[in-house]
């Protein structure tokens, strides 16, 4: 997912060190099962600290780059109320990364900080954002399947036990129903459209079915450490709960539009109450996590890019404010 | 030649006003994941939205007022490039920051007197279009003008460039105050805005807040016209164009 | 990666909004602006998309003092038993009328 960790390598967690230290951290263990938030200058364990900036910030960076492929289809939306609708829902998308990063700086990182992480490669992004966005249908798909995913996800997250990032996280929630609403009613109009918009639909769905379910992370036997980060109530729900969540929910969704999902085990398994679904190709999803995806070197480009054209706007900025304050005290 | 219907003059009329905001607003929202800063591409989108939102009004009030059946995006969608009357301003390229605010600085300063101009048109439906669209130009003023005021009197660098950018964008501006038939066949009924009339206060407008960023103001030379007249575009606008109309001329008569 | 060490980040700026006529402004999240106007229109930019305002104040973040989480326990739990200081402490028969 977005914020989803499991990738990488694991924080450590380390022993108390005396009898002050595990008395604080069991004092801060009741209070996450008492479902009492963490604020942020309470006391914390440098871990959970940590596994927080590592996931707010992985998250943040997704909705940012999450912008790029979108961002592509904007001059080409095929009518004004779509292009606005598009513009604003990508508009969220930036807000989105705004208040998280927002809420990861409560923690003592810099967003400069974390934005240089991303630069570098220090930091990820959700997978999904490394494939590209090829047909207008993909502006669909994407608000049906990749938000249908993120949120998901993030209903569980604002139940999460951090103060500030769960608050951000209901304020994005409010405003990212409308994305996957927008996102079903275009590719519906494509459905009731002309034999060349249904196939621009169906080869879309092909394109982002399994990137999509890739977004939940490694099955929960490969993502041991997942554990404590759902003890810390940081992930509410493990990955392939949310997965199958997701799938359940969407199958009939596509049974409405008269789709097809490119996924031949899917089926209904009534002993369990779940679609069954096949084998994911964890090696596909290891390598667009590691660089090797279609789009990952085109998108850390163009954030750099815009960040060393802006460089002369912002110290100039910065240069004014400077000016301002000396003459006030002069 | 004949003088144009009034009712041609109208559909014209709220045409040529919408493409204005239509094609301002197309180049702002290029800005996306471009911008310096997240906050400043919020707004920039926020600008674009507005902008869009006038344009998808006025070709509404176009199609209403012309009575054959179009739609908003029959006017955005399926015209030529001829057909289109925006300013050249509105359509040459972004380039850096400095244009793209130097740009929307010189034509919010215009928006915002031609708005408030046309919220007393005798045209009932130009007149609130006019007072709802004044609101938000005048807050890209506010924006345009303060951003102009931080680079004019930031650095070296960004007070070389915003005044590069103020050199160069000068020459689309006096098109601005040019009349085109369908505004003077609109004007003696009052419905439409005499622009030539809004050029003092322009100046003024742009005079103070140049002063303010240690900017100059640059001599009125000639001017590049033929947009707003005659659809005699830049180089740049075939582009727009070719972009913009892909979808719909790829695949014509669809929904979307 | 020296251009970027070298560039000072805009400060942060905390943004609190009132909804509406009659009500406190709260507090709703940060921008990052190198001034307090820049701060304001990022702050109606970002925040108010959706007619969540109609006043904003910004306020540079270094310049809120906040309590310490280690001081709650004297700061507010004293206030705990006096419960004399609420309303429904007192009795009053329903025969004296609305109080």
């Amino acid at each position: 997912m977005y914020g989803d960790t499991s990738i990488q390598k694991p924080i450590e967690i380390a022993e108390p060190t005396s009898e002050e230290q595990a008395r604080l951290e069991e004092i801060f263990q009741q209070k996450i099962d008492d479902n009492i938030k963490i604020e942020p200058q309470e006391w914390m364990p440098d871990a959970y600290r940590k596994t927080l900036v590592r996931q707010m910030s992985q998250h943040a960076h997704s909705e940012v780059i999450g912008m790029q492929p979108e961002g592509n289809w904007l001059s080409r939306a095929p009518s004004l109320r779509r292009k606005v609708i598009l513009l604003a829902k990508i508009q969220d998308e930036g807000g989105h990364g705004l208040y998280i990063y927002s809420a990861a700086e409560t923690l003592g990182t810099t967003r400069a900080k974390m934005i240089e992480q991303l630069q570098t490669g220090k930091a990820k992004y959700s997978s999904i954002f490394n494939y590209p966005a090829l047909s207008w249908a993909d502006m669909g798909t994407i608000g049906w399947l990749v938000d249908g995913a993120a949120i998901t996800n993030q209903v569980a997250l604002s139940r999460g036990s951090y103060g500030p990032y769960s608050r951000a996280m209901i304020r994005i929630c409010k405003e990212e129903s409308f994305h996957q609403r927008q996102g079903y009613e275009l590719l519906l109009t494509l459905s009731r459209g002309s034999d060349e918009q249904k196939e621009m639909l169906q080869e879309s769905v092909n394109r982002f079915w399994w990137p999509s379910l890739m977004m939940f992370g490694p099955n929960d036997a490969d993502s041991p450490h997942s554990a404590q980060s759902m003890k810390w109530k940081i992930k509410k729900k493990s990955n392939d709960q949310l997965r199958q969540e997701f799938i359940d929910a969407t199958v009939p969704q596509a049974e409405f539009l008269g789709i097809t999902l490119p996924d031949p085990d899917l089926k209904w398994n009534e002993e369990r109450g779940h679609y069954d679904y096949g084998q994911i190709d964890w090696e596909e999803f290891g390598n667009v996590i590691n660089g090797n995806g279609p789009c990952n070197k085109q998108r850390v480009a163009a954030h750099l890019k815009a960040h060393e054209e802006g460089a002369w706007v912002r110290e100039a900025a910065g240069a004014y404010a400077e000016k301002q304050q000396k003459k006030q005290v002069a | 030649m004949t003088e144009l219907s009034k009712q041609d003059a109208l559909v014209h009329y709220a045409a040529q006003i919408g493409d204005n905001g239509l094609i301002i607003g197309h180049r702002m929202a290029e800005w996306c994941f471009r911008a310096p800063s997240i906050e400043m591409e919020m707004a920039l989108m926020n600008c674009a939205l507005d902008m869009i939102g006038q344009s998808r009004e006025l070709y509404s009030y176009a199609a209403e007022a012309e009575g054959a059946g179009k739609t908003e995006d029959d006017f955005a969608y399926r015209r030529d490039e001829k057909d289109f009357r925006n300013n050249l301003l509105t359509e040459v390229p972004n380039g850096d920051w400095g244009d793209t605010i130097v740009r929307l600085f010189f034509m919010s300063a215009y928006n915002k007197l031609f708005y408030a101009a046309l919220a007393g048109s005798s045209d009932s439906q130009l007149a609130a279009i006019g007072a709802k669209s004044l609101k938000e130009v005048t807050y890209h003023l506010r924006f345009s003008s303060e951003w102009l005021i931080r680079l004019g009197d930031g650095t070296e660098e960004s007070h070389e460039r915003a005044q590069k950018s103020v050199d160069s964008l000068w020459t689309y501006t006096g098109e601005l105050f040019t009349m085109t038939d369908a505004e003077n066949r609109l004007l003696k009924d009052g419905i439409s805005v005499d622009v030539a009339a809004l050029k003092a206060d322009w100046n003024e407008i742009i005079e103070q807040v140049l002063k303010q960023a240690t900017l100059t103001v640059p001599a009125d030379g000639w001017a590049q016209t033929g947009g707003k007249a005659e659809g005699i575009h830049t180089e740049y606008f075939g582009y727009i164009i070719a972009d913009m109309q892909y979808m719909q001329r790829r695949y014509p008569g669809c929904e979307w | 990666m020296t251009e970027q060490a070298k560039e000072q980040e805009w400060p942060l700026w905390e943004v609190f909004i009132r909804s509406k006529a009659g009500l406190d402004h709260k507090h709703c999240g940060s921008v990052h602006a190198s001034d307090s106007e820049m701060a304001m229109e990022a702050a109606r930019d970002v925040y108010t998309r959706r007619s969540e305002g109609i006043s904003i104040w910004v306020v540079p973040s270094n310049a809120i003092t906040a309590s310490k989480p280690e001081d709650k326990e004297s700061l507010f739990e004293p206030a705990d038993d006096k419960i004399y200081r609420h309303p429904t402490f007192y009795d009053i028969p329903k025969g004296a009328g609305k109080m």
